[in-house]
């Protein structure tokens, strides 16, 4: 089976300042894997080379065999790729099924239509209010965004990369900043995320995410340090040494 | 809008020749043409985060093709008015392929950029444009055998332009595409990682708004008879986003406020002042401090406020 995502000899760097060191990894279809790493470590970097939203300098990236390197943000995202952002970057003024809504028609040719009014699109709205149920906000549908606590705009975050219906979900630190309870909550929608729909997930914080996945890479200096199961990553010295001794 | 505000003003806008004089009839038609210039660059400037300070291009584009295909070919009104819309939608595909290479400040350089490439042929190429002198000896178009020349047949005239393109352009500020823009104004980076095609939703928006702009340019060359470089010129696009923003931007109403306001201080002030341009900038100095987002956002938020209290 070819992997979810292939790369070899990623390099990306930011005038000078090496982000990207010749990065090369592989993720099977379905796999969960957990990117770990200090500040700085070029793990955001990675999911942004990824997206096409920054051009790497040198090094092969492919999605399902495919060759992207070449390929635009929107147009990878139509190969089936989603993410979510660190920081959240949401529609503020917008209601929280508007957000969904632009999420679906990212996928739809609807979105070329421009006569047809979008409050006619009534299955776009149905549809939105069901990914809404998955991340428990259906209530919420119609709060503005910038009306509802950081947790919950967590889950829309989610929400919105679960609506492109996509083959592989990149999740930038989707537990950053919440509580406890929102922690067993929101690590419990992306431990019901669909076996076909393969996830990698950063996460700063090792210990909060590490039951989430198969395999972890840790990323140091835009390096891959060490790269193997949980108990393998755990025991190695090399983690304990740029990580967990840190 | 209530539906009762509606056919009161609807009433209102087709009573109006019947009692107004001439005098108010031409500034009417004058406020509908600049209502619907502002208009099409409003969907840049509000919807899609684009402020161009080069819209007065399609304006002159428009009405230097009509009358020069009128006065060196001959042709006929119902021949040119196509040909100078196809034009000027044209050149605004090539015009915003060029300046879409950059957003914000950058954007609004290359806009000014391209329009005074445009103004400077028009004042220099004189065996095309006449120069200094512009272009006169025009005539207003016919349609269905319906003379144009009195003030109020064009007051009707452009009255029905000014509605059905305000209703296009309203259509798609509502339609899913219009999502999309108002999506890439706000947060481009994530339109594009959810599959919008941002760049083409922005030319897309960018030639749509110059061929209203081209028809607001028809309707002022058949309203004037004549057309002058400075239609073309920078004054002349800063004036319409002046319009917009002063109006208010991102809203249906707002430009066609702004641009109203722009148009009448310009016609009564500019009898008494001659620095009428100074008196504009006061105003709009006021409307800035008072309701920083413009007139009609400005009200609904005063009005929503005197509700409550």
């Amino acid at each position: 089976m070819t992997p979810a995502l292939q790369i070899t000899g990623l390099r990306k760097a930011f005038g000078g300042l090496p982000a990207m060191n010749g990065v090369s990894l592989e993720v099977l279809q379905g796999e969960r894997r957990l990117i770990i790493g200090p500040n700085g470590a070029g793990k955001t970097t990675l999911f942004n080379l990824i997206t096409g939203d920054l051009a790497p300098d040198a090094g092969a990236i492919r999605l399902f065999g495919e060759e992207v390197s070449h390929l635009k943000c929107h147009q990878r995202a139509h190969r089936g790729v989603a993410r979510t952002y660190q920081i959240i970057t949401l529609f503020p003024k917008d209601t929280l099924e508007h957000n969904i809504v632009l999420a679906l028609l990212g996928m739809s040719s609807v979105r070329w239509n421009a006569f047809r009014p979008l409050a006619v699109e009534t299955s776009l709205c149905e549809e939105a209010r069901r990914v809404l149920g998955l991340v428990g906000l259906e209530r919420s549908a119609t709060r503005m965004i910038g009306e509802v606590a950081y947790g919950e705009k967590r889950r829309v975050e989610i929400a919105m990369a679960l609506a492109q219906k996509p083959k592989l979900l990149l999740l930038d630190e989707p537990l950053a900043g919440l509580s406890l309870e929102e922690r067993v909550a929101v690590k419990a929608l992306i431990a019901a995320i669909p076996r076909d729909v393969t996830v990698v997930m950063i996460e700063h914080d090792m210990d909060t995410a590490l039951d989430l996945a198969e395999r972890i890479t840790v990323l140091h200096y835009g390096s891959v340090i060490v790269e193997g199961t949980r108990s393998e990553v755990v025991t190695d010295p090399k983690t304990h040494e740029v990580y967990l001794g840190a | 809008m209530s539906a009762a505000a509606r056919i009161v003003l609807v009433l209102v806008l087709v009573a109006f020749p019947l009692i107004g004089g001439d005098f108010y009839i031409n500034l009417a038609s004058q406020i509908f043409i600049a209502a619907l210039f502002a208009t099409s660059l409003n969907l840049l400037v509000g919807y899609g985060g684009l402020v161009s300070l080069g819209h007065a291009a399609w304006i002159g584009l428009a009405a230097y093709t009509s009358a020069w295909l009128y006065l060196h070919l001959g042709l006929r009104h119902w021949i040119t008015a196509p040909l100078a819309l196809v034009n000027t939608t044209l050149i605004a595909g090539l015009f915003g392929w060029i300046a879409l290479r950059a957003t914000g400040l950058g954007f609004l350089m290359i806009t000014l950029a391209l329009s005074q490439v445009l103004w400077g042929t028009a004042y220099r190429w004189a065996a095309v444009t006449n120069g200094d002198n512009g272009l006169s000896g025009l005539t207003r178009p016919a349609p269905f055998g319906i003379s144009l020349d009195g003030p109020a047949a064009f007051y009707y005239f452009s009255l029905t332009v000014t509605i059905v393109a305000v209703w296009m352009m309203a259509r798609l500020v509502n339609s899913p595409f219009g999502a999309a823009l108002r999506g890439s104004r706000d947060e481009s980076r994530r339109m594009s990682a959810l599959g919008h095609n941002v760049w083409l939703v922005r030319w897309l928006t960018f030639v749509y708004s110059g061929f209203w702009g081209a028809v607001a340019g028809l309707l002022f060359v058949y309203y004037h008879k004549y057309i002058h470089p400075t239609a073309l010129s920078l004054t002349s696009s800063a004036e319409v986003l002046l319009g917009v923003i002063a109006g208010g931007a991102g809203t249906i109403a707002g430009p066609i406020v702004g641009a109203a306001i722009v148009l009448i201080l310009k016609n009564y002030v500019s009898a008494y002042l001659d620095r009428w341009n100074m008196l504009l900038g006061a105003v709009f100095v006021v409307i800035v401090i008072f309701m920083p987002d413009g007139i009609v956002p400005g009200i609904r938020r005063w009005s929503a406020r005197l509700r409550k209290t």
